[in-house]
């Protein structure tokens, strides 16, 4: 029933550097600054994207999200008080608007409703493969790497992301929703776990499992690609 | 000195499930000490620890880059026309 959450949650405690770099920013925005626009947009954007993906079953509507929330932004910049990081807040503004959005295409949308099972304690999503490790009557190393994990011969994460990159989008495509969700807000677009708790109304523990077995599945698809495990014996 | 796994330490499978309470630093120091003290000696478990920041800084990187140039066009118009008012 919330129209677009424009206004601000709890202060953020983050560093007092952000604090006055987004202050800067807002003021230069507010001023009209077109390459201030742009850089915040060319940061966020992607993003956004993707993120509104999570919530629109066809492109053309997470593009409507996306374009949608800009405007939203911009008609609240002047309004903004700077009690969470812009960037939060954009994205705050985002899921409202594909919240409402979705009501009114009155479909199923997939937003956090996968809980609890999907972050109950069934031993069928765990992190590695199971076979990987000696058994736990093992005489030395029960329960120790059979098939460890080899070195990836990728020097770097930048160069991990850039030659991995399909790999590693098919398997976020693949996760579970809420999954998925959390993955994208906490280590895509680089929320803390404070703000994607606050936004998504999980708990911390839940956040946790969520992102654990988001994390796990994506890094076996690397692995997998990679072919990177090797006998510990 | 016995080469069998006490009843204590941490064993690799245990490991990988408190891998991301770790770099979350939401875990017991007590538990915190046996990951460190069991990726002292588990080059395996280390390497999967070190893999993981990697893989989550590839995850940041991914959106490097511009945005959409016709939706940076419509945003553009629309931020002239907002600060216009």
């Amino acid at each position: 029933m919330s129209g677009l959450g424009i206004a601000e949650e709890e202060p953020e405690s983050g560093p007092g550097r952000e604090h006055r770099e987004d202050a800067a920013l807002v003021a230069a925005l507010r001023a009209g600054d077109e390459r201030a626009f742009k850089s915040l947009f060319d940061e966020l954007d992607p993003s956004l994207r993707r993120l509104a993906r999570n919530y629109a079953r066809t492109d053309a509507l997470a593009e409507e999200i996306v374009g949608e929330t800009w405007l939203a932004v911009l008609k609240g910049l002047d309004r903004f008080e700077g009690r969470s990081s812009i960037k939060t807040w954009i994205f705050r503004i985002l899921i409202n608007v594909a919240r409402t959005r979705a009501k009114r295409e009155a479909r199923s949308i997939p937003f956090s409703s996968a809980l609890p099972g999907d972050a109950g304690g069934r031993g069928d999503d765990l992190g590695v493969d199971p076979d990987r490790f000696f058994s736990q009557d093992h005489a030395q190393w029960p329960g120790h790497w059979r098939l460890g994990p080899a070195p990836w011969g990728i020097p770097d994460e930048r160069l991990l992301a850039k030659e991995l990159r399909g790999e590693i989008l098919d398997a976020v495509g693949g996760l579970s929703d809420s999954q998925r969700e959390v993955l994208t807000l906490r280590d895509i677009a680089g929320w803390d776990s404070k703000d994607v708790c606050n936004a998504l109304g999980l708990s911390e523990v839940n956040q946790r499992v969520l992102l654990h077995r988001a994390r796990s599945k994506v890094r076996a698809a690397v692995e997998d690609k990679l072919g990177a495990v090797e006998e510990t014996t | 000195m016995s080469t069998t796994i006490g009843a204590d330490e941490m064993q690799c499978k245990e490991l990988i499930e408190l891998v991301t309470d770790y770099l979350e630093g939401t875990i017991a120091d007590a538990e915190r000490e046996r990951i460190e003290v069991h990726m002292g000696e588990c080059e395996w478990c280390e390497r999967y620890v070190e893999q993981t920041r990697e893989l989550i800084g590839a995850l940041g990187r991914l959106d490097d880059g511009a945005g959409d140039p016709e939706a940076w066009e419509r945003a553009l118009a629309a931020f002239r026309e907002s600060r216009r008012s």
